[in-house]
Formats: structure tokens, C-alpha cells, sequence
């Protein structure tokens, strides 16, 4: 197999692991949001309703990380090593992250002495798997070393100002979306605390995605020059959606349309993954191991295919179901 | 010993998958018990295995949940500190574990709300299907599991290629001889397990006069499904046995802490082995039994750890002790299982207060054995992680530094630590108050917050109001 011909099924995988991560990163990212908001407000009263707006479906949403992990492991063994190796201490944090979360959420109502503590837990841990990915994202633009199909950088490779930067405006991007979705879900007081809110975040994002797009077409424009962002100039129609994206979300949040807002904080964050899909193409690893030369051998890929047709459609539709089932505003809290 | 990232990292995977282990093995024995008192319910209409069910519910969901944290945990180790073994396996064992998402976590996701949630939304018929489809789950899951692991014990259905080690026979890779061995004694484990801790809280209940008629059941159940599978395992058991020394006689030999080779063979009962000296201290050893027990006559040749080059020997220490812990906890259970039956066949298993305390304080050997039994295995294995493929020491992610994996390490502990006792705390707590009488109904759970069930008993209506649609 060429490494510029993937296979078909690698193709087919590839798209579902692209698939599954951009899932991911909407549904757990509006979760997420919804948990690094919690920690911007005391009111008790919105705390509640906060957790309440994702509390039937944040463990959905993390399942999807699972899929990606194991799709990720069977179709492109190597990407998965190469990916966990050079991201050990963030994967790290990010995982203690999630556990605080998950157990915070299940905690915090039957303790009163120690809820302090959960709801610490809740928005740290929020916090601190948001910013381990845009981390790692901000690594991978800057190109992952490898030699022999394993890591060869250092353990605090990950760690540059750089993907500093992309760590925190993932932070405040997922912070964006779970506003628009508190917005879909809440009414009165909740919902216009989480309006007043957009403007701003929506700013912040704009400064930092501004600036490290900047940086890294100037400052660092080393790691970009690895790209086939060039030879792709149509792939700009992609920031440039995420920017129009970002405006028209600012703008319907001050007409206070509900719906529409929310929709617009999800094309921003789609418009933003399709950028970084444009720049990393055919790249899995940036940008030294691309889909083909990194998929598995054909006889896995055809084993696991059965297996991904009959079974992805059906995670779809559950998915689909369980948000249909809780479809509409949370009530507001009786008195 | 030197710490090294190979060492650490081995630490750490033994660390998380020991506390790992403990849930889904609890949860495998619960959901079947769960479904197989639900039928009980449906057929003979008793309102009591409805509260027997009502009660075991949230500790299941608690487990569960447990479970779930600490197995994405797991889905990341192989790829963080085992990342050769990732590139060079990963075609094998990534579809098996990929395939343990697909189909286990499918069926208990989308029937464990129902299991949680739906009892008033859905046919008693219905219900009880769900029941069994996440039964059927957590088996798919261990499935899976096993598979994955047998290959790694006895690799099968593979070929070679560039290095790589790449399936060629999927039908040898999944269903091999030994993984048809192993699933059930796994399997057998959970449900072993769970029996006991049923039949324990039972006891418990007796003892303490509480719960009377509830207790009962459990008490019965328990321990007559323990007294009819505790015989299998030891078959299983003796098959496991016959694999590992047909195809690891390095792990036989360990097990054995048979230094030299022997014919007869003596059985080392009890012994400290002496590894550096290559010897047994303060042994008690009885003639021509090894070799009965290794090929079933009095006169056969036994393989010793001399016979094998030193960097192919596994640890002694750890697979002699664990794997006789793990056979005293078995034998405990048949003794127990069997006095039980007995007492309860003369009409006195409820009054010998003996009994009862035996049986609660036996609580904990389903787990002792599947801890030890693991260690059994695994250390076992060693120094190979692909038994006879790849080692262990070159199986390591390269770049890996000792410093991070301390780290790690530290913080897994700390980490599991904390969250682990509130967690096991809290299925104490449920356990401790027993079943209720009053059926009351959870609006103010979702599916998704599995753990929330339990806590039915504090007063978290208000804050939770807000999740009903």
C-alpha cells in the first residue's frame, strides 16, 4: 500500500474516527463548557440548573472518547502509540480530570460538608481536560518527532507557549458552547446570565484564536510550512467561517434567539475543526505519518468493519434517542 | 530493584487493573443476579424478590459506575507506557478491545437506563429482557477481555510481518482452545463472587436480626449457586491448569516452586522460595504428588526452572503464593457452600450462628481469588508480555522517562484512593441500611448518573428538579 493511496478501508476508518472526534468535541465539548461555567458563578440556585442541563447525557458523551481510543488502537496502531507517547503527562491530567468530574457529578448531591470540594472538582476537572486537549491540539500543529513508528521527543514537548495558548482558548471555546447550550436548555435568570456571557467569551476567543493563528503563521511558521495548508488556499473558507460564526453568534445572542445561538457556537467549533482537518490532511500524526502509511493491515480493518457498520448506526440513533427523550428546557426549579 | 519506566510502568498497570478488575467482576455476578431474581419475581409473582431486587439495584449501579472510571482509565494504558506493544499488536488486540466497545458497551448502555429507569415505562416482560440484555453486556465485555488476554498468554492465528505481528486466523485469535478455557473460569469468578457477597449480606442480616425474610433469600440463594459452581470452576480450573502447562511449562514450574527437574515429582504444599538461591525454605513437600497433579500418574517426568535459561523465567515469589491463595479461597467457598447446603437440609442454617458468621466474614474471597488468580497468571507470564513473542522490557513506550511514570503512578494512587473508598464507602452504607420497605419511585435519576441512584436516601429532590424533562 503507497503511502499516498490509503486503502479504502483505511479511508472508511479514518472517517470514523474523524467522525467520532468531532462528535466528541461537540457533545463533551457543550459539557465541558457547561462545567467551566460552573465555576464562574456561587448562585447555588444556577449551579443546579447547570448540572441539570447536561446530567443525562455527559456520560454519552464521554463514551465517545472510549470509541475513539479503541477505533484509533485497532485501525492505526501507530497513530495511538505515537499520540499517547508524546502526550503522556496530558493524557494524564485529562483522565484524573474526568474522574473528578464523573464522581463530582455523582457526589455533590448527597453531601452538604463536602460539597466545596465536588463542585471544585467539577469545574477543575472541567477545566483541566479542556485545556490537556487544546494542548494537545496546539502540539500537534507545531508536528509531532518520530522515529521507528514510537515518540522521539521529550516529555514536556507538549508543554510550549504555544500550545499554552491553544489550551486556553479551547478552554474558553468550550466554555462559548456550553453557554449557547445553556442557553438552549434554561430559561429566565439562568438563560440570561449565560446570554451576557457569550459576548464576551466569543471576544476572548476571537483575541486567542486570532492570536495563534498569527503566531503561527509568522513567529512559528516552521510548522506550518509542513502543512498542505498552501496548497489548499479554498481550505480558508473554513476560519473564515468560524469567524462569521463567531460574529453571528454575538449578534443572535443579543436578539436572544435561543436556538439559532446555540446552532452558531456548534458551526463555529465545526468550522474550527475543518481548519485544522485541512492543515493536517493526509497527515494523522503532523507531519510525519499519514492515513495510509499508518493503518492497520487489511485483515483488521475488514474484521472491525462488520462490526463498524452494524454498530455505529445503532450508537447513532441512541445517541439521537437519548437527546430526543430529554428534548426541550429543564424545568425551573419549584419553590 | 532499580526503578526504571519499565518497572514503574508495570507497577502502575497492576495497580489500576487490580482496582479495575474488582467492578466489572462484582458487576458481571450482580447483573446476572439482578436478571435471575427479576425472572424468579416474574414467574412466581413474590413481592419479596422484588424487594431483593430494589435493594441489590443501586449497588449495582454504584459498581457500575465505578467500573466505567476506571476502565477509560484502562482504554489509554496500552498506548501511554506500552507503546511498542501497542504498534506491534495493535492489529490484534485492538480489534478485540474495539470490539468489546461495539458490542458490550452497546447492550448495557442502551439497557441500563431501562434496567435503572424504565420499570414503569416499560412491559414487565420488557423489562426483564433488559435485564438480560445487560447481563448479557458485562459477559460480552469479559468475552472480549479474555480473548484479548488468551491471546497474549498463547498466541494464536498470528503471522509476522515486518516486525509486526498481524492476524492471519481470526477464528484462532478469538476462539482458541485456550480462551474457551479461560472465559469460563473468569465468568465462573464473577459469578462466585457475587454469590458470596449475596449470600454474605444475607448472613450479615441474620446475624444482626434485621431484614429477616430478605436475607433469607439472599442467605439461600447465595450459597446454593456457590455449592453448584464452585465444582465447575475447580474443573475449569484444572483445565486452566493443563494449558499453562502444556503451553507455559516456565509458569507451571514457577507456580510449583519447582526448582530442578524431577521424576517423580515431589508437590511443594506450603514453602518460602528461595529465587536467589534457587531453592525452597521451611518447605513442606509430599513425594510423587507433583507429578500426579501435572499428569494424573505417580511416575511422570517433571520440567523444573532449571531447565529454562534464566532471562526466560518468570517470578517465583508471586505466582507460588497467589495461585495458593487463590485455590484456599476456593476451597473456603466449597466448604462453606457445601456446610451451608447441608445446614439448611436439616433445617438449622438460619440458627447456627456459626454459620452465619463464617459465611459473612467470607465475604471477600470471590475477590482475593480473582486478584490472586490474575497475578497468577500475569506474573506468570512474565518476563514475556506476548508470551514467547514479545518481552515485557521491549514493550515499553521509548520516550517514556522514569520521572513521568512516577508521576503517574503517584497520582493514580492518590487519585484511587480518594475516589475508590468514597466510593466502596458508600456501597458499605447501602448495604449496612438494607432493603427498604416502601418501593419508592426515582423521578429525580437519569440514566446517566448511574451512582445518583444510591442516593435515594439523602434529600436531593430539590437540587435535582431541574434534570426532568
Amino acid at each position: 500500500m503507497s503511502e499516498l493511496q490509503p486503502s479504502n478501508l483505511a479511508l472508511f476508518w479514518a472517517a470514523v474516527i474523524a467522525a467520532s472526534i468531532l462528535v466528541y468535541v461537540v457533545l463533551d465539548g457543550l459539557d465541558l463548557g457547561v462545567g467551566i461555567l460552573f465555576g464562574s458563578t456561587q448562585d447555588e440556585g444556577h449551579r443546579s440548573q447547570m448540572m441539570s442541563t447536561i446530567a443525562p447525557f455527559w456520560d454519552g458523551n464521554e463514551t465517545w472518547l472510549v470509541v475513539i481510543g479503541a477505533g484509533l488502537f485497532a485501525s492505526f496502531p501507530v497513530v495511538y502509540a505515537v499520540f499517547m507517547g508524546a502526550f503522556y503527562l496530558p493524557l494524564l491530567l485529562l483522565l484524573v480530570g474526568l474522574i473528578f468530574r464523573g464522581i463530582a457529578f455523582e457526589f455533590r448531591y448527597r453531601s452538604v460538608r463536602a460539597r466545596k470540594l465536588w463542585d471544585a472538582g467539577f469545574f477543575l476537572g472541567s477545566t483541566v481536560v479542556a485545556f490537556a486537549q487544546g494542548a494537545a491540539v496546539g502540539a500537534l500543529m507545531r508536528g509531532i518527532p518520530v522515529a521507528n513508528e514510537q515518540f522521539a521527543g521529550t516529555s514536556f514537548d507538549w508543554l510550549h507557549p504555544f500550545s499554552v495558548l491553544t489550551g486556553i482558548g479551547l478552554v474558553f471555546g468550550y466554555a462559548l458552547l456550553g453557554a449557547g447550550w445553556i442557553v438552549l436548555k434554561s430559561e429566565g435568570a439562568l438563560r440570561d446570565w449565560a446570554y451576557r456571557r457569550i459576548g464576551w467569551l466569543a471576544s476572548i476567543v476571537f483575541v486567542l484564536l486570532g492570536l495563534a493563528f498569527t503566531v503561527s503563521l509568522t513567529v512559528d511558521a516552521g510548522a506550518v510550512a509542513q502543512s498542505h495548508l498552501r496548497d489548499r488556499a479554498w481550505g480558508l473558507v473554513f476560519p473564515v467561517a468560524a469567524i462569521a460564526a463567531l460574529g453571528s453568534a454575538v449578534m443572535s445572542a443579543r436578539a436572544r434567539r435561543d436556538g439559532l445561538t446555540f446552532a452558531l457556537t456548534v458551526l463555529f467549533v465545526l468550522a474550527s475543526y475543518l481548519t485544522l482537518g485541512v492543515m493536517f490532511w493526509p497527515y494523522m500524526v503532523p507531519y510525519s505519518i499519514t492515513v495510509g502509511k499508518a493503518a492497520a493491515p487489511e485483515a483488521s480493518l475488514s474484521f472491525m468493519f462488520y462490526g463498524g457498520v452494524v454498530v455505529l448506526p445503532v450508537i447513532a440513533i441512541y445517541t439521537a434517542g437519548v437527546y430526543w427523550v430529554f428534548r426541550g428546557k429543564i424545568q425551573q426549579e419549584s419553590e | 530493584m532499580e526503578l526504571d519506566p519499565v518497572i514503574l510502568s508495570r507497577i502502575q498497570f497492576g495497580f489500576v487493573i487490580s482496582f479495575h478488575i474488582i467492578f466489572p467482576a462484582f458487576t458481571i455476578g450482580l447483573a446476572a443476579w439482578l436478571a435471575t431474581i427479576e425472572g424468579a419475581r416474574l414467574v412466581t409473582g413474590n413481592p419479596l424478590y422484588r424487594r431483593v431486587f430494589d435493594f441489590w439495584r443501586p449497588i449495582f449501579a454504584v459498581s457500575f459506575g465505578m467500573g466505567v472510571v476506571t476502565g477509560i482509565v484502562m482504554a489509554f494504558q496500552f498506548g501511554t507506557n506500552w507503546g511498542v506493544l501497542a504498534v506491534k499488536t495493535g492489529s490484534i488486540q485492538g480489534p478485540l478491545l474495539g470490539y468489546e466497545g461495539f458490542t458490550a458497551f452497546m447492550l448495557e448502555a442502551t439497557f441500563f437506563g431501562v434496567l435503572l429507569l424504565g420499570r414503569d415505562r416499560v412491559s414487565p416482560w420488557f423489562y426483564f429482557f433488559s435485564c438480560c440484555m445487560v447481563a448479557l453486556g458485562t459477559m460480552f465485555s469479559s468475552f472480549w477481555i479474555l480473548a484479548n488476554n488468551s491471546w497474549m498468554q498463547v498466541p494464536l492465528g498470528h503471522t509476522i510481518v515486518d516486525g509486526k505481528i498481524v492476524p492471519s486466523d481470526w477464528k484462532q485469535i478469538v476462539l482458541g482452545p485456550v480462551q474457551m478455557v479461560r472465559w469460563p473460569h473468569m465468568l465462573l469468578a464473577a459469578f462466585l463472587t457475587s454469590a458470596m457477597c449475596v449470600a454474605a449480606t444475607g448472613a450479615w442480616y441474620l446475624l444482626r436480626g434485621v431484614h429477616r425474610d430478605e436475607g433469607r433469600v439472599m442467605l439461600r440463594w447465595g450459597l446454593a449457586l456457590v455449592a453448584v459452581v464452585i465444582p465447575v470452576q475447580l474443573f475449569f480450573g484444572h483445565l486452566t491448569g493443563e494449558y499453562v502447562l502444556k503451553h507455559q511449562p516456565a509458569k507451571f514450574a514457577a507456580i510449583e516452586a519447582r526448582w530442578k527437574n524431577q521424576q517423580p515429582a515431589d508437590e511443594v504444599l506450603i514453602a518460602i522460595p528461595d529465587e536467589a538461591n534457587e531453592r525452597n525454605l521451611y518447605a513442606i513437600t509430599v513425594p510423587k504428588l507433583g507429578s500426579f497433579i501435572a499428569s494424573g500418574n505417580f511416575t511422570s517426568a517433571e520440567v523444573g526452572l532449571e531447565s529454562f535459561p534464566r532471562e526466560d523465567r518468570p517470578p517465583v515469589l508471586i505466582p507460588f503464593f497467589a495461585f495458593r491463595l487463590m485455590v484456599g479461597m476456593g476451597l473456603i467457598m466449597l466448604a462453606v457452600s457445601w456446610v451451608g447446603n447441608l445446614l439448611r437440609w436439616r433445617g438449622k442454617l438460619e440458627t447456627s450462628r456459626w454459620f452465619l458468621w463464617a459465611t459473612f466474614l467470607s465475604f471477600p474471597t470471590g475477590f482475593i481469588a480473582i486478584l490472586t488468580g490474575w497475578y497468577t497468571a500475569e506474573v506468570g507470564r512474565q518476563p514475556w508480555v506476548v508470551y514467547g513473542l514479545l518481552r515485557t522490557r521491549d514493550a515499553i513506550t521509548p520516550a517514556l522517562t522514569t520521572n513521568d511514570v512516577l508521576t503517574s503512578l503517584i497520582i493514580y494512587i492518590v487519585v484511587y484512593f480518594l475516589f475508590v473508598s468514597f466510593g466502596i464507602y458508600y456501597i458499605y452504607k447501602l448495604l449496612r441500611d438494607g432493603p427498604r420497605v416502601e418501593d419508592t419511585v426515582l423521578t429525580n435519576v437519569t440514566a446517566s448518573r448511574p451512582m445518583a441512584i444510591a442516593a435515594r436516601t439523602e434529600k436531593t429532590a430539590d437540587a435535582d428538579a431541574g434534570s426532568k424533562p
